[in-house]
């Protein structure tokens, strides 16, 4: 067995008295999807800005290529190879495909306080680390980011990722805001980049998205690690059981009736 | 192969501005009278556009990085009376008077960054309360020190040399600013569209969490905007105190509204990631035709904050489809 890239040990975490991660144990590996499935509140996101460097653990340890580490701050988790793309790529609308994908490491020409912006060369290689990945529809660099799809602009926010070296690609609810095409694009992104040997951790609602691409599962029911199995270990309908919290679906959809009154249709999971 | 090109320039941030500069100058010509575009009537705008635009243009780069700064209202009268005071009441020697006044900006600038990053307060609330603690500030010292809120600074006590590089008309009615604010403009641009450094404004402008997160020293770059800004309008204020032998604890208050207005209407976002320097450019001469024009007509001067009013409003309003005209761009299939 492979020395995991990313692993958690016994993680937990609290802001004050919440607790919100309980021990969690999870390793992910090279050229592997792991999809992280849960109930909204369960402790998703709380979990991968953990592993990203935006939160540090309370108690336990991230290890990455087996070695203990501690990020200060999501600048020194990117550095080491851990990218997040946010749901809209967390990119910059008014910016050209060029300018964007190149922020904070633009390419330059000449020297000293006369460096000039090299806006050919970004293009060109923003559009080529783009089209690799499939999205051929995207082929001016001058082009607004704004003026992108939905799905072109994760594309775009995952090739950016990989073109600058990262080799846990993190990806929180990529396909909520999506139909069902530009759903289908994203996917396959995913498995390019899997493709390509990098660990991928992909949070989803969509029992049908988690299945088309992911290798190994993990489910988190009110913080706590409630099922961890590879692909074709579980049907659908446990799979679809455990993100809803682990109860019976037809049990819940008994009870959705009376949550509704109680709770104004928004059923808390804390 | 001509409307392809025309079409690339409206969807560049200065197109509304360049349109409606075209449309007052062409308002003027027809109601007033071409005297406007004589030599006496070019200086008369182009004073008034040199003064604002070295504001407005560091004014704008704040609102493309998504921060306003309303102090420079008080910061141009008491750049005016640092160096009046140090070298006109005090008769220090005037270079000392000029690192007092750009001195005074650069702490200025340096407290509203600082202020803006620390805390989370908007920078409108956080330059409000300087605009209003710099001009007490400016008053208090100016009574205190010399008994008067005008102090004045005599041509002698400037010297020739910075009467020339800083204070004087040439040819009789253009003042020296105007050089300042060319060169200070083909600067600006250059830094802002072609080094990697003006990336980092619209980056910032546009999302700033994800411009940290990609490395960009957000908290430095907003510091260093707001301490340009400050300086920009200290050096105004010192520059306006050389030139009229006089400096004024009033003057000052218009320019907060002006700049904006020249900056928004050069088709900068007001809620940041989108403009151009050149556009803060033009915005800026549009005004200040505008503000001028309306004395080489026959209409009541008063009438020149409506035609001020309906441009800001129109200049907007195309703006926003421009931009709309921008992001809908895509090259078309070969
Ligand atoms: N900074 C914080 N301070 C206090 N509590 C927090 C904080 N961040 C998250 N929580 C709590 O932790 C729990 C888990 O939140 P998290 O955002 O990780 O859930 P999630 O699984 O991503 O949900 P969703 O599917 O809705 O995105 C929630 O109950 C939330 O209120
Ligand atoms: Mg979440």
């Amino acid at each position: 067995m492979t020395t995991p890239i990313l692993e958690l040990r016994n993680v937990n975490k609290s802001f004050g008295p919440i607790d919100v991660l309980h021990d969690i144990s999870l390793k992910v590996h090279a050229g592997e999807v792991l999809c992280l499935l849960g109930d909204n509140g369960a402790g998703k996101s709380t979990l991968i800005k953990t592993m990203a460097g935006l939160f540090r653990p309370s108690s336990g340890s991230v290890l990455m290529d087996g070695k203990p580490v501690e990020f200060n701050g999501p600048r020194e988790a990117q550095e080491m190879g851990i990218s997040t793309v946010h749901q809209f790529g967390g990119t910059f609308p008014l910016m050209s495909i060029g300018r964007s994908f190149f922020v904070g490491v633009e390419p330059t020409r000449g020297f000293g306080p006369f460096k000039i912006y090299d806006r050919k060369k970004a293009n060109q290689i923003a559009v080529k680390a783009v089209q690799e990945f499939g999205i051929t529809r995207i082929d001016d660099g001058d082009r607004l980011v704004g003026g992108l799809s939905g799905g072109e602009r994760q594309s775009l926010a995952i090739a950016r990722a990989v073109h600058f070296g990262a080799r846990v690609l993190i990806l929180d609810e990529p396909t909520a805001a999506l139909g069902v095409k530009e759903a289908a694009h994203v996917l396959r992104i995913v498995l390019e980049a899997r493709r390509r040997g990098l660990a991928v951790i992909f949070i989803t609602h969509q029992v049908m998205h988690a299945m088309t691409v992911g290798d190994h599962f993990a489910v988190l029911i009110r913080g706590a690690l409630a099922a961890d199995f590879k692909k074709g270990e579980k049907t659908r309908e446990e799979i679809t059981d455990l993100m809803a919290g682990g109860e019976a679906m037809a049990e819940l959809e008994a009870e959705i009736e009376s949550h509704l009154k109680s709770h104004e249709g928004y059923s808390p999971a804390a | 192969m001509s409307s392809l090109s025309i079409r690339s320039l409206l969807r560049r941030p200065e197109a509304g501005a360049l349109l409606g500069l075209v449309a007052v100058l062409a308002f003027f010509v027809v109601f007033g009278s071409t005297s406007f575009l004589k030599p006496a009537g070019i200086a008369s705008w182009l004073n008034v556009a040199a003064n604002l635009g070295i504001v407005a243009i560091p004014v704008g780069l704040l609102m493309i990085a998504g921060e306003l700064d309303i102090s420079i209202g008080a910061t141009i009268p008491a750049g005016a009376l640092a160096v009046a005071i140090i070298s006109g009441h005090y008769s220090q020697p005037i270079w000392m008077g000029m690192a007092g006044a750009l001195g005074l900006g650069l702490v200025v600038g340096l407290i509203n960054g600082i202020l803006v990053v620390r805390t989370a307060v908007p920078s409108l609330i956080v330059t409000l309360g300087t605009l209003f603690a710099v001009q007490g500030l400016a008053l208090g010292f100016s009574v205190l020190l010399t008994g008067t809120t005008s102090v004045a600074l005599s041509p002698a006590k400037s010297g020739p040399l910075v009467k020339a590089l800083f204070g004087e008309f040439i040819g009789g009615s253009f003042q020296v600013i105007i050089c300042w604010w060319l060169a200070l403009a083909a600067v600006y641009i250059f830094y802002v569209h072609f080094s990697p450094f003006g990336n980092w404004i619209f980056a910032m402008g546009g999302d700033k969490v994800s411009a940290r997160n990609a490395g960009i020293p957000t908290r430095r770059l907003t510091i260093v905007l707001f301490v340009l800004s400050s300086t920009s309008a200290a050096f105004v204020g010192m520059c306006q105190a050389i030139l009229f032998n006089v400096a004024q604890v009033s003057a000052g208050m218009t320019f907060i509204f002006n700049s904006i207005i020249s900056v928004v209407v050069g088709g900068v976002l007001l809620t940041g990631g989108f403009g151009s320097v050149a556009g803060i450019f033009f915005g800026t001469v549009t005004f200040a035709v505008v503000n001028q024009g309306i004395y080489f007509t026959t209409f009541d001067r008063n009438w020149s904050s409506l035609i001020i009013g309906i441009m800001l409003l129109l200049a907007v309003l195309m703006n926003n489809t421009f931009r709309n005209m921008a992001l809908a761009y895509r090259p078309r299939k070969k």
